[in-house]
């Protein structure tokens, strides 16, 4: 049975070979049913796989353990690399959003991307990702773990530009991947960092050596603010978030899949899997916590903003993960899971709602030029409604419970009012304005210009994943998962009523100023106040980059065009030249000349003999 | 055996650096091959003689002695030169030297 | 007896002039005869009379012979002196002459800046002394001279044969 698990990650992996090696065996492209089959039904298979390993091995005993050795990646000196996974409750969690969220887009981008011409390469990429993000919740070592890391953020470069006959595609993948290669390379330092002090890079083997000594705390924290520099860059938390609202340049089910339920939360996972870490060192807690308040904040506000549907959602998304690090930052590691869990059904519930829109206006995502859809379109209409429900934390939504954890949580570590309560407080107001503002602008209210020609696109492969999620997301509030074993019990306390009033209250005062302000809001999405041009830019950051890094590093690209090092050769280069011309003019094959030479020179010779 | 009328060792080296000097006057200024061969023959003259007079002055056999070999360099030369001009005239049917420049760099 | 070796001395310059400035090539090498012959009597003035029989035998004899040959040979007839006149042109010739002006010159001024030797007098080496030292102390050298003669003789054999080169001119190399 437990060998079984070996199978989840290898299956998506066959999935991916046979979609790639067809063209050795088969010149002409294999019909799409073939093809879904093939990818749909490998994560699908796995998915199967892992309920059963789920229900058999794991209900009834949460604190179960399985460790299983594949084999030996690398053996240096006593670095010592298998690879190994290890299998608890945490991983059981993620492997289900993995396989379960996965199988579902899998099966709606069947019918999402039915007119595609690259139908194939995108289940191919797909695979691999799922694989990928397998093999990074998996993992039992760092190194494994970075293996998954990379692969993952690989697949999302391929998958944001798929279309890559688009330039802005093209430019949008290899922004997502210069960004994220920044928290990557500080992540590979703090790995260095952690195997230079610790001698082994195996999670258990390394939480164990540092419970059982005293442990320099500087390099402790040191590690942990490298690592979440890479969960900073993989997660798109301030100050890296920018790449995620261009990465909605891929295919919608791709960003449900990668950029809103899985890829993007690895960061939430890697803090979660070394929490005894980051426990020893306050400042690493409070690095993360104001993280993960600072961006909730700042991506909820431009979220208000933003005039494409899938951009709101992509900031929606940075401003989820901003919870879910804000959690993290205050201990709450089974309240981030937990909202991990819920964030990946609600958004992608929102996504492929998105995605059944933007299909049925035939590629419009202009929010502006929408409007009025509920009639047309329904169960879209009533998915998307019960995601933004979600998404906003109404009560009894399964937002709601994991929200509130949350902010439980965040109010119990200071044992009071506090900024980082604050910050989430305001943040579930903002919340509950733009996932309103973006509910209202599509749905109700006039119809707007791309409206007119809406077309329902829905089919049933689309619907029922739609159904399922959406139920999920509605009920998932009641699966949280028991996690105790692996982040130990927390005492519940008591709390004055008066703060879950708060809780409750702010999404429904959110959502009565978003009914106040854009259910008949004029479509005049152009021209916009200052401020909200500058939520529109995400505050800026883009502007700010791109003058404090991009510039200055293209000017010095351009003065260095002609290589400044290299001018010292070329000039060598240039002189020798110079000599060769001067020289072979001389050589100029007349026996005269030559002689005439003879004469000037023992003549210069002789007037020498004459001075002395 | 001493002569006591002779015109003197100074006298015998400027005639010899005139005719020395003469020949490369000619040999700078033609473009005729065989010109160019006899100026080499009377510079090597020139060079000759310069060996002929310090030997007589000093009483040296080693002046006459070069002189000789002189005159055999100078024969293997022209036979070499000469037969060089001929396939030179063979291949380029003319004696201008300026057109033997196809060593130029 | 000086008056003979001017007058000598004269003979050869002005023949030696007249070969670098002579239009005609057998004209050119007749002057040329009559300066080496000059050039004879001045080596039996100094007292060198084998050196005076070699010159006038080899140089005027043989060498020049064989240059005549080969005038002959090439043929050119009297185009060649319209050509001659065209390629000695003033401004062709003057550097060249300018430039030996100089180093007859800076030769000249050389030769009579040193001490002039108070001892005039010249010592007659006959042909039975140079015999002698040819073929004892300078034995070696006659050997390389015999050496240098035959390869002389293989390399004109080798050079002067008419071989039919092709019209490409891309074989036959020497």
């Amino acid at each position: 049975m437990q060998g079984l698990l070996a199978w989840v990650p290898l299956l998506p992996l066959i999935g991916f070979l046979i979609l790639v090696a067809i063209p050795l065996f088969h010149r002409s492209e294999p019909p799409q049913k073939f093809v879904a089959c093939i990818g749909v039904g490998s994560v699908g298979l796995a998915a199967l796989l892992t309920m059963i390993v789920a229900f058999t091995l794991f209900w009834k005993t949460p604190s179960e353990l399985v460790n299983i050795s594949l084999w030996q990646w690398m053996l240096v000196d006593n670095l010592q690399v298998g690879f190994n996974f290890h299998i608890d409750w945490l991983t059981i969690v993620m492997l289900l959003i993995i396989t379960g969220v996965g199988f579902l887009i899998h099966l709606y981008s069947v019918g999402y991307m039915r007119d595609d011409m690259d139908f194939r390469r995108y289940f191919a990429y797909l695979n691999l990702f799922v694989c990928a993000m397998l093999i990074l919740v998996l993992a039992d070592n760092l190194v494994l773990l970075y293996l998954g890391w990379e692969g993952v953020g690989l697949c999302s470069y391929l998958l944001i530009g798929f279309w890559y006959k688009e330039p802005a595609n093209g430019t949008a993948a290899q922004k997502a991947f210069i960004v994220t290669r920044i928290g990557d390379t500080a992540m590979a330092i703090g790995l260095f960092l952690l195997f230079y002090e610790f001698s082994t890079l195996n999670i258990q083997q390394l939480i164990s050596v540092i419970d059982g000594q005293e442990v320099n705390t500087e390099i402790i924290t040191l590690a942990c603010l490298l690592l979440l520099g890479g969960a900073v860059g993989k997660s798109a938390q301030l100050p890296l978030q920018t790449w995620l609202p261009d990465a909605m340049a891929g295919p919608t089910p791709v960003s449900a899949l990668i950029h809103a339920a899985t890829m993007v939360t690895a960061g939430v996972y890697l803090i979660a899997r070394m929490h005894p870490l980051y426990m020893l060192s306050e400042v690493a807690m409070n690095a993360v916590a104001f993280v993960g308040a600072t961006t909730l904040l700042i991506s909820g506000f431009s979220a208000i903003a933003q005039s494409d549907i899938k951009r709101v959602l992509a900031y929606s998304t940075i401003s989820q993960i901003g919870y879910m690090f804000l959690a993290l930052g205050v201990g709450a590691w089974s309240g981030a899971i937990f909202h991990l869990m819920t964030h990946a059904f609600f958004k992608a519930l929102l996504f492929l709602s998105a995605g059944s829109v933007i299909l049925s206006l035939h590629h419009e995502q202009n929010i502006f030029s929408m409007g009025g859809l509920y009639r047309k379109i329904p169960l879209t209409f009533i998915c998307f409604t019960i995601g933004c429900a979600c998404l906003a934390a109404l009560p009894f939504t399964s937002g709601f419970y994991s929200k509130d954890h949350i902010l439980l949580s965040a109010w119990e570590y200071h044992q009071g009012v506090n900024i980082l309560w604050l910050a989430g407080i305001l943040g579930a107001l903002v919340t509950g304005v733009y996932s309103f503002r973006l509910l209202f602008l599509v749905f109700l209210g006039k119809e707007g210009t791309a409206s007119t020609h809406c077309k329902d696109a829905n089919t049933p492969v689309m619907s029922i994943p739609l159904c399922i999620l959406a139920a999920l997301a509605l009920f998932g509030g009641l699966l949280a998962p028991p996690l105790q074993a692996v982040f130990g019990v927390r005492p519940d306390e008591d709390h004055s009523a008066w703060i879950e009033g708060v809780a409750i209250a702010m999404p429904l005062i959110g959502l009565a100023i978003a009914w106040r302000l854009f259910l008949h809001e004029q479509k005049s999405g152009e021209q916009r106040s200052p401020l909200m041009q500058f939520w529109f830019s995400g505050w800026g950051f883009d502007w700010l980059y791109g003058h404090l890094l991009v510039r200055p590093f293209k000017y010095l690209s351009q003065i260095n065009h002609n290589d400044i090092i290299d001018s010292l050769y070329k000039g060598t280069a240039a002189v020798s030249r110079q000599m060769n011309a001067l020289l072979s003019a001389s050589q100029n094959g007349q026996v005269r000349w030559y002689l005439t030479s003879f004469a000037v020179g023992s003549i210069l010779f002789l007037a020498l003999l004459v001075a002395l | 055996m001493p002569i006591e009328t002779a015109p003197g060792l100074e006298a015998g080296i400027m005639l010899s650096s005139i005719l020395f000097c003469l020949g490369l006057a000619g040999l700078m200024m033609r473009r005729n091959v065989i010109f160019m061969l006899m100026c080499v023959e009377i510079c090597t003259n020139a060079a000759a003689l310069m060996f002929v007079v310090a030997g007589a002055h000093w009483g040296n056999v080693d002046g006459q002695v070069m002189f000789v070999f002189v005159v055999t360099l100078a024969a293997a030369e022209v036979a070499i030169a000469l037969a060089l001009v001929l396939q030179f005239y063979h291949r380029k049917h003319t004696v201008d030297i300026d057109q033997l420049n196809e060593l130029r760099g | 007896m000086n008056f003979v070796f001017y007058l000598t001395s004269a003979i050869a310059v002005v023949a030696t002039a007249m070969v670098i400035f002579h239009k005609n090539a057998v004209h050119a090498l007749l002057y040329l005869v009559t300066s080496l012959l000059a050039v004879a009597v001045i080596f039996y003035q100094f007292g060198a009379p084998l050196a005076a029989a070699l010159e006038v035998i080899i140089y005027a004899g043989a060498i020049m012979v064989l240059i005549v040959f080969v005038i002959m040979m090439l043929n050119q007839g009297d185009s060649t002196v319209v050509q001659e006149q065209t390629w000695l042109q003033p401004r062709t010739w003057l550097g060249p002459a300018l430039l030996s002006a100089l180093l007859l010159a800076q030769l000249i001024l050389l030769v009579s800046s040193g001490k002039i030797s108070s001892n005039q007098t010249f010592h007659y080496i006959g042909p039975k002394q140079i015999g002698i030292a040819l073929f004892s102390h300078y034995v070696l050298a006659v050997e390389l001279a015999s050496m240098l003669l035959l390869a002389g003789l293989v390399g004109a054999f080798h050079l002067a044969r008419r071989k039919k080169i092709d019209s490409e001119g891309s074989s036959n190399a020497y």
